[in-house]
């Protein structure tokens, strides 16, 4: 059977880990290579990298942090941030990223998620959403959860999974940084409206919070956090343990 | 000397990085007489069947496979290296590949519960069904890391071990020295560098 996925993610920014709340108040956590062989060594299942410097010098940091992640680190590493043409995806692929995560870029042109899939298959194009709700609505925001797009949340992921996106990453901005739960309304929705991964972000505060959303949604497929593993709140080996405890089939 | 036979498809970062990682002297490499000259070969691979059989046979360097394998030399596929291995596939269409296995690769839409996601993307749990050298070093029930949405046909006599996806589907092979596995040895941490390791070392002299 396939097992559920515990992913932790680390945001990177001129060679190092940050972690913010609520998309702001970033604060240094450690080297993303330490971290990262740290999470291999402890059983995560797949490693996200979000680039979210702005110079070249920090992208430049960036790949040179990534090959050598990926020199040493021997699980699935997602990239993302900054990915706005098919020319990012070759650069990071090339320093052994094996997933890129589009979020923005593809919101300001949809035919990247196409163009990607055309080149490097879907199951290498994930779409990452940021969605907040307005008005009653799930909606799409851009630029780190900092802009309403005005597009309904999941109208756009449909879009994205028919474009090719081979898996889909739901941010919860309501739930992100507060630490009370993954957001189980908004990730139900999402996982019934497409057959591709889903995986799970926003919200994850105890380990309770992850036999929670196992529980309740059997389609998804993993969860992603950064903060409660960044600072040992929650040690992935105790997780997967209660998460097995729970009839949830996870790789041990 | 392993030679990573190089065709033009796929990243082979990861996996040449896994190789160096448990110590395999290692050449990526498209020339007949360097694929010739090695101890072992692997076949690496992603993408489209008919793409990457095309590119094979355009290159000659099928022809320098088939030839090392009659004569007796170690080779391993991995996912769609390991696919090409056999003698067609269905994916999009029919498409002959090498026929050192016999079988077929067939999609997972319409062989599969409908209810499961398509790729099979994750890792997955490892039943043994016979014994073979790629799986010396580790045990049934060991997770490896899959993504693809062509399978081989799980009723080939090269299986030797299969992963739980709504039926059993085929996950490693192995016909004397000719043997391969769909899921990803170099992103599958510890357990795939033990398989890595098992084709890797060098034969016992006896």
């Amino acid at each position: 059977m396939i097992t559920k996925r515990i992913i932790p993610s680390l945001d990177i920014k001129n060679g190092r880990v940050v972690k913010g709340t609520n998309f702001q108040g970033l604060s240094d956590v450690s080297s993303p290579i330490e971290l990262a062989k740290h999470y291999s060594d402890c059983g995560a299942d797949e490693l996200v990298f979000y680039d979210i410097t702005a110079s070249a010098e920090g992208r430049q940091l960036f790949t040179d942090v990534l090959r050598e992640v990926a020199s040493q680190i021997f699980i699935p590493l997602t990239v993302g941030g900054g990915i706005n043409t098919v020319d990012d995806f070759d650069r990071v692929l090339k320093c052994g990223a094996d997933k890129v995560s589009v979020n923005s870029g593809a919101i300001r042109d949809p035919q990247l998620i196409y163009h990607a899939a055309q080149k490097y298959g879907s199951q290498c194009v994930v779409l990452s959403a940021d969605i907040k709700r307005v008005d009653g609505q799930f909606r799409v925001f851009a630029k780190g959860g900092r802009e309403d797009t005005g597009m309904e949340a999941i109208a756009w992921i449909k879009k994205g999974v028919s474009l090719g996106a081979g898996e889909v990453v739901v941010n919860s901005i309501d739930t992100d940084g507060v630490k009370k739960g993954f957001d189980i309304e908004m990730l139900q929705a999402v996982c019934d409206a497409v057959n591709v991964p889903v995986i799970a972000s926003g919200g994850a505060g105890s380990v309770q919070h992850f036999t929670d959303l196992f529980g309740a949604i059997p389609t998804i497929d993993a969860a992603l956090a950064a903060s409660v593993f960044h600072f040992g709140q929650i040690a992935i080996p105790d997780l997967k343990q209660e998460l097995k405890k729970n009839n949830i089939i996870v790789r041990l | 000397m392993i030679a990573v036979v190089d065709y033009g498809v796929g990243n082979l970062f990861s996996l040449c990085c896994s190789l160096e990682k448990i110590g395999a002297d290692t050449c990526v490499t498209s020339d007949p007489a360097e694929i010739r000259s090695a101890e072992k070969i692997i076949l690496p691979g992603v993408g489209a069947f008919a793409d990457a059989a095309k590119k094979l046979r355009d290159s000659g360097l099928d022809k320098v496979i088939l030839e090392q394998a009659a004569a007796g030399k170690e080779i391993m596929g991995i996912c769609l290296g390991m696919q090409l291995l056999f003698e067609k596939s269905y994916e999009f269409g029919e498409h002959t590949g090498l026929g050192l296995l016999k079988g077929s690769v067939i999609p997972m839409d319409g062989t599969i519960p409908t209810e499961l996601k398509i790729p099979h993307i994750g890792w997955n749990a490892l039943h043994f069904t016979k014994e073979s050298k790629l799986l010396k070093y580790i045990k049934a029930g060991d997770c490896v890391y899959f993504v693809h949405s062509f399978y081989v046909d799980p009723g080939a006599e090269s299986v030797v071990a299969t992963a739980e996806y709504g039926k059993f589907v085929t996950a490693a092979v192995q016909c004397g020295n000719v043997m391969g596995c769909q899921f990803h040895p170099e992103k599958s941490g510890e357990v795939g560098l033990n398989i890595l390791r098992a084709f890797c070392e060098k034969e016992e002299t006896l």
